[in-house]
């Protein structure tokens, strides 16, 4: 097992090194742009064009290039953005990195927990009311736009009702350091991790729903009735078991999406300056330097869900140990 | 220790009730082997699901009487239902490829059947399931408890989930096709081995098959099925001998004869098994059968003739 771990890490590096070649070949090797002038911004001088040039080594081969920029944003760490004169883009992602974690993990956590309970349960009770009641829920969940739910979050623990004793404890928007403030840094993010999770309760409650109801049919479950299991244990230790694979596989693909910067929406929304934020502003104003880190980093850590994912299925599914 | 008595199972469906078993009565004897055979949807399954009390469709209605050791089964809460079901009465199915759950070890699952109905320790059970693994023939028993599923071959795994039916020591066991999914020489083997563990257990087993030739190896008595109903039923050596439904005559002529020269293609019964929605009245093999008469648009029951048989031929009205 331990063996099949360490394998899969090993793939997560080459993929890594992979995109990040990718990544640089798309923005910097595209014929018919010089990415000398893109980095230096609009209405750049003579004098600046040329030492953007000498300084990513533009004058070099490719593979010189490609090496520079990878010490630049890993090594040194000295990648520094012209479009804002002067600031220093690695550092500059690194503090925006706990605040999209922050609110992601919090997310996640509320929404595993959440789609958990109200698809097993649903499950369990299938055809009743409370299905079907479950089951609407999580479809206006789904249906509910995030920036509007955002907005109307706001609306009513920052303005309307912040002032009665339900939303009197809401602190006003941003983003406070968790290990500075921690009590600060949970008040802040409740309303926002709420917003965020909604949708993914929704999805993943009405996913394992149908999951588990497939399971129910499946061979192993009548023999397990025939042991004389109670349906409870049944419900729980066999069809839940082996549906939480697919779940999980879902779970990776979401987790990294939305560290990677997909939750931009509720990251303006709640004026939490994250990674989607950063991105969002870079992309405003076509700060090079700033894009290239960013979605180096947002690819990273697609890579890296998915090898945890991996890594979680090796645990949960024994068949794939061996293979 | 098993009577059944004029079960009827039925389904609802958007064409109207489908009628799978119609009328089913029978007795299992402490110790016996009971073969069941028929064709696949003569309700062979289905009647044992029944008394198993494993007929979970919401649209399938249960009629009629199963008694177990003098205790009625229809209408039992399903609570009492599941501390008879793996610890008085087991189940072997079909397909021991999905039969088990591929996420836990086979020792897990035989462990977690006898500790749903015994109160003993994890390591107690455990070493129960070994002894069991051993039983059953599985080399090197304590190795084999920490194998998934996927790990063994198919007749390891019929062999597993034969230990786990055996577990508590049932006194009825209801083996639903069990050599089906498997090649013939391994089918051989777990017909030895249930032989075998019904000897040492003393259990009794119904043994469902559409094969006559496993029905010869190992059943008693024989109980043959077509269309939701039993059309003769005997001890093995009269029913072989002496078959007297045309429905099991045709059955037996489909064997290959194991002497003189081979036939060029196996006889077959023609047509096909009815329909059971809306099933018209008279004996439902009659339209198949090479020895119909007048007397076949009535509704044969099962009488004594010399053994049981459901045929006006017979039995004259």
């Amino acid at each position: 097992m331990l063996l099949a771990v360490l394998r899969r890490m090993g793939q997560m590096l080459f993929v890594m090194a992979g995109i990040s070649l990718l990544v640089f070949l798309i923005f910097f090797a595209t014929p018919g742009a010089d990415p000398a002038s893109r980095i230096a911004g609009r209405n750049a001088s003579p004098a600046i064009l040329e030492a953007v040039r000498i300084s990513f080594g533009f004058d070099q081969p490719f593979y010189v290039q490609y090496a520079i920029m990878m010490k630049k944003i890993f090594i040194t760490g000295d990648l520094t953005s012209f479009v804002n004169r002067g600031w220093k883009v690695v550092p500059a992602v690194l503090d925006t990195i706990p605040v999209t974690l922050s609110l992601v993990i919090g997310a996640a956590i509320l929404w595993v927990i959440f789609g958990i309970l109200i698809g097993t349960v649903a499950a369990a009770t299938r055809g009743s009311w409370l299905d079907k009641f479950l089951m609407i829920i999580g479809l206006i969940g789904i249906s509910m736009p995030v920036y509007w739910l955002g907005e109307v979050m706001n609306l009513v623990t920052q303005s309307r009702f912040h002032d009665t004793w339900m939303f009197s404890w809401v602190p006003p928007l941003g983003y406070k350091n968790l290990s500075s403030d921690p009590r600060g840094w949970f008040l802040t993010l409740i309303i926002p991790w709420i917003t965020l999770a909604i949708l993914y309760i929704g999805l993943y409650g009405r996913v394992l729903r149908a999951n588990l109801i497939e399971a129910m049919q499946e061979d192993y479950v009548r023999t397990a009735r025939a042991k004389g299991l109670s349906e409870t244990r049944i419900l729980l230790r066999h069809a839940l078991r082996t549906s939480l694979i697919s779940f999980v596989t879902l779970f990776g693909l979401d987790f990294g999406a939305l560290v990677g910067g997909s939750a931009l929406l509720t990251e303006v929304v709640f004026d939490l300056h994250g990674v989607g934020k950063l991105t969002y502003d870079a992309l405003q104003n076509l700060d090079l330097p700033v894009i290239m880190t960013t979605v180096m980093y947002a690819s990273f850590f697609v890579v890296l869900a998915n090898a945890l994912v991996d890594v979680v299925y090796i645990i949960l599914d024994p068949r794939v140990r061996t293979a | 220790m098993l009577s059944v008595r004029d079960l009827k199972v039925s389904f609802q469906t958007e064409q109207g009730m489908v009628h799978a078993i119609d009328g089913v009565s029978f007795d299992v004897a402490e110790g016996e082997i009971l073969g069941v055979v028929g064709e696949s949807g003569s309700g062979k399954t289905v009647s044992l699901l029944a008394v198993m009390g494993l007929i979970t469709d919401p649209n399938a209605v249960v009629e009629g009487s199963i008694r177990y050791q003098g205790r009625e089964l229809v209408g039992l809460s399903s609570k009492e239902m599941r501390k008879l079901r793996g610890r008085e009465i087991a189940m072997i199915f079909q397909d021991p490829m999905t039969a088990l759950t591929p996420v836990y070890t086979i020792g897990w699952q035989i462990a977690e059947q006898i500790r749903a109905h015994e109160h003993i320790s994890a390591r107690a059970a455990e070493q129960r399931a070994i002894d069991l693994l051993a039983e059953v023939n599985i080399p090197n028993p304590a190795e084999a408890v920490n194998r998934y599923p996927h790990q063994l071959s198919g007749g390891m795994r019929q062999r597993a989930v034969i230990a786990m039916a055996l577990s508590c020591n049932p006194s009825l066991l209801v083996a639903d096709e069990p050599t089906t999914a498997l090649d013939v020489t391994v089918q051989a083997q777990i017909l030895d081995l249930v032989r075998k563990l019904q000897r040492n257990h003393r259990s009794a087993v119904v043994f469902i098959t559409h094969d006559m030739g496993v029905i010869a190896e190992i059943a008693d008595r024989v109980m043959v099925m077509y269309a939701g109903r039993i059309v003769e039923r005997g001890s093995k050596r009269a029913l072989f001998s002496e078959p007297l439904h045309p429905y099991t005559t045709a059955l037996l002529d489909s064997i290959p004869p194991l002497e003189g020269p081979r036939p060029h293609r196996l006889t077959s019964i023609p047509g096909a098994p009815p329909a059971l929605l809306n099933r018209p009245t008279g004996c439902a093999f009659a339209p198949r059968c090479r020895y119909r008469f007048e007397p076949c648009i009535h509704t044969p029951v099962l009488t004594r003739v010399g053994h049981d048989a459901a045929c006006f031929r017979v039995n004259p009205p």
